[in-house]
């Protein structure tokens, strides 16, 4: 553990750069009508990381309820408003738009050579509805909130509940518009803002997956934000297309809900696997295996993402033909997702591997979405799914995808491109530490689950028969341990900003162009625009450009 | 695109200086902002076609569903205002593609003209979609508001469209879903007109900043990208017209 490729320049002499896009103006306004993709990227980085924290103390209370068999710490109505509100503010205020709306705003202009988003405005414009959206889901929390689940189930949400389920679709119906808008300025920059030499194959694998997590966003949600509108109206005008009691068809609505919300799983998921990709490659030192093979993966899991939906409506009543062959397209899922863990692993095969924050993440995740994946395709499976269903089974396999798989990708991609986002080091030893707790914390908190959902203890109650509390106590246990593993990025990060080492252009000795030019950056990104005459993960290209620069000083 | 691109950059810095001022700083070169600026509008309609294909699901599945229900829903429909409409929304999508037209040839009056025309025909359409809509309402056909089967478990109710369809009585579980046909309606139409709404302020503010020398000075793109809203908004009606009024009418 104790080699490292961290090369940081001499910290006496070191400077954080005074022309950068942080300094370049200043005052609330310079932020707030900003173009520049960069300060977007860090106000959606502060705005999800305030809803994160939100999600996640209702996620402290649900954990707190189910120590107890009984339904003692609240109420079992108020239980189910805390676990829909978790749900809706993890799903669409924190997971859709962590990597892309940060991480991915930030850098694919720099990784594709280009100045901005191909449409700074729309940016703006995308981060202001995220803030609408958001705004109107916390006043939908404060006014008595909305106990459907994420899900907008109807007819239970157009007919039997009396919580604001109006204002909480259209928070989400405006929320999926900045995601809309999102998706399209990446798809639209990846097209037509790549830099000379720029070619597809010499994109890095980052940029790859969210050109597929963007197709989905834009493909996908405008259907979401028909459904959400047509669950509005129903309830509004008591006539309508999912309610069985008005002639609708609630299935309908499954079909409709899930034909957006399974593919934004995979846009959830997808901008995690380009950070592992850039991570993996870079700690290892080597190319990523099979670049190719993993480019497309990234393409094939939104392509067979649209056709995989009705595995959520296999009790549903759909057919048992249309349940064969969702059966079938979910397990082909896996195909290119095992496509992926295989080429990272033989990435790591014969590379000099070392252990820094950003890459013990990267192999929590590894093993996390791992066993998260394989759970899937258990579920996917018609037989085994009728047992697990609406169990914790369920509740354990997405939280290891999303929570083991995209949160830690999300924390990987925060600490390894921290350095270029703000020109300072993070605490190496620290943030192992925080990596390690994380990793403990979540699998004490929903390896049990597992077991629970197994042994048939359903989800969204607030009470269970007392013979599951022992497991429950583990996983609470879990959750706490898993609270601090959060807490403590967000107080050494702060800390870095002010006290952490000056980074310098590469202190990780990457390939990419981002890592090319100073931290923090230009507000133009590059002093001109560059011209990409390598191959992406080409280490000889770094290590020959080093040799020139020694050369010539 | 990297060899070619390569030789734009090299005379976009050589002229670096005549750079026309619509040039957004982050782009190359003119023709890279007019090319992604379009290619982001063809991928907003396809995110709008996603929008309005969720409502064309529900549609065809409650007409399958409740399929003489929908026949005789669809016989309160006016044809004749069905078909001017039509026709109008067809002639402002002329007249928009004649205003891009006038402005790639610097017509400042031409596109002027083009839009005021534009900005009249759409006016018209939503003067008449109200007609039609005042006229469902006073048939009692608003869902949720003013609603009454009594038109379809009584046909002879309303003799005009009895004379010309001779409806059969529907059943009371039947009858009950003519209210699902026009919510769809409803919504449809409603969300088509909001687009049209939506278009029409667009047109304003087009034509004072056409009045002002805009899009005629060589930078097409706004108008470009807004007939491409408008023909896309005129399409959609295409298809909501035959679903809506004509299919199956005499079924």
């Amino acid at each position: 553990m104790s080699a490292t490729i961290l090369a940081l320049p001499d910290q006496s002499t070191a400077r954080i750069p005074k022309m950068n896009y942080l300094s370049k103006e200043n005052g609330l306004l310079s932020w707030l009508l900003t173009g520049d993709h960069k300060r977007i990227a860090i106000l959606y980085l502060i705005s999800i990381t305030f809803f994160f924290f939100i999600g996640g103390s209702l996620a402290g209370l649900i954990r707190l309820e189910l120590l107890t068999p009984q339904s003692d710490l609240m109420a079992a109505d108020t239980y189910n408003k805390v676990f829909s509100m978790h749900g809706l503010i993890m799903v669409f205020f924190f997971l859709v738009p962590s990597v892309p709306a940060t991480i991915g705003n930030f850098f694919i202009p720099m990784m594709v050579g280009a100045k901005d988003l191909a449409l700074p405005k729309i940016n703006l414009l995308s981060w202001y509805l995220y803030i609408l959206a958001g705004g109107l889901m916390l006043y939908t929390m404060c006014t008595g909130g909305v106990d459907t689940g994420w899900t907008f189930t109807t007819p239970l949400s157009t007919h039997y509940l009396n919580t604001n389920v109006a204002g909480a679709a259209l928070a989400v119906f405006v929320a999926g518009f900045s995601s809309i808008f999102t998706g399209l300025n990446f798809v639209v920059t990846i097209h037509k803002m790549r830099c000379p030499g720029m070619t597809w194959f010499r994109l890095p694998l980052f940029v790859w997956s969210h050109y597929a997590a963007s197709i989905l966003m834009v493909l996908g949600t405008p259907v979401l934000a028909i459904t959400l509108v047509l669950v509005i109206l129903e309830r509004i005008a008591h006539i309508g297309v999912f309610d069985p009691a008005y002639g609708g068809d609630p299935l309908l609505f499954q079909h409709l809900f899930w034909f957006y919300s399974h593919p934004a799983v995979y846009i959830m998921i997808l901008p995690g696997f380009g950070v592992i990709s850039e991570v993996v490659s870079t700690f290892s030192r080597k190319r990523v295996f099979g670049y190719t093979a993993v480019a497309f993966s990234s393409v094939a899991i939104a392509v067979f993402g649209f056709f995989v939906w009705a595995h959520h409506m296999f009790i549903m009543g759909i057919s048992n033909y249309a349940a064969l062959v969702f059966s079938l397209l979910t397990m082909l899922v896996a195909v290119p997702s095992a496509i992926k863990i295989f080429n990272w692993a033989f990435t790591l095969y014969k590379g000099s591997v070392t252990f820094e924050t950003p890459m013990l993440y990267a192999i929590g995740f590894m093993g996390l979405f791992t066993i998260g994946g394989m759970t899937g395709v258990f579920l996917g499976s018609t037989g085994t799914d009728i047992h697990l269903t609406e169990t914790y089974f369920v509740v354990a396999h997405f939280h290891f995808v999303m929570v083991g798989g995209m949160l830690m990708a999300f924390l990987s991609g925060i600490h390894f491109w921290w350095p270029k986002m703000t020109g300072r080091m993070y605490p190496e030893k620290i943030s192992q530490f925080a990596a390690v707790v994380t990793y403990i914390g979540f699998n004490l908190t929903f390896f049990p689950q597992f077991i629970l959902g197994m042994l048939g203890m359903p989800r969204r109650y607030a009470s269970y028969p007392p013979e599951f509390q022992v497991l429950n106590v583990f996983s609470t246990a879990g959750a706490t341990v898993l609270g601090v593993g959060y807490l403590l990025p967000v107080l050494y990060l702060t800390w870095s900003l002010k006290y952490g080492q000056i980074a310098g252009n590469n202190p990780w000795q990457a390939t990419g162009l981002e890592w090319q030019v100073q931290s923090p950056p230009l507000s133009e990104n590059f002093p001109e625009i560059p011209i990409m005459d390598h191959e992406a993960y080409d280490y000889e290209w770094l290590d020959r450009q080093q040799a020139k620069e020694v050369a010539s000083v | 695109m990297s060899d070619s691109t390569a030789i734009d950059n090299n005379v976009a810095a050589a002229t670096h200086l005549e750079h026309p001022p619509y040039q957004r700083h982050h782009f190359e070169t003119i023709a890279q902002q007019f090319d992604a600026t379009n290619f982001a509008m063809w991928l907003f309609l396809l995110t709008e076609i996603m929008f309005f294909g969720g409502l064309f699901t529900a549609y065809l599945i409650m007409r399958n569903w409740y399929y003489p229900a929908f026949v005789e829903g669809s016989h309160y429909l006016s044809i004749v205002w069905g078909t001017t409409n039509t026709g109008v929304l067809i002639t402002s999508s002329f007249t928009m593609a004649m205003g891009v037209w006038c402005a790639e040839t610097r017509r400042k009056s031409g596109l002027i003209l083009c839009l005021v025309l534009t900005f009249v025909l759409g006016i018209v359409f939503l003067c008449i979609k109200g007609i039609e809509w005042h006229g469902e309402w006073v048939e009692h056909h608003v869902p949720g508001l003013n609603y009454s089967v009594q038109n379809f478990v009584n046909p002879a109710s309303n003799p005009e469209v009895y004379a010309e369809y001779h409806d059969k009585p529907l059943g009371a579980d039947m009858a009950v879903r003519t209210e699902e046909y026009f919510f769809l309606y409803f919504a449809m139409t409603g969300m088509h007109a909001l687009h049209m709404i939506v278009g029409i302020s667009i047109l304003v503010f087009m034509i004072f900043r056409a009045r002002a020398g805009a899009y005629t000075n060589g930078h097409v793109t706004f108008v470009e990208n807004f007939g491409l809203y408008w023909h896309f908004v005129d399409i959609i009606w295409i298809f909501l017209f035959p679903l809506l009024y004509l299919i199956s009418r005499h079924g």
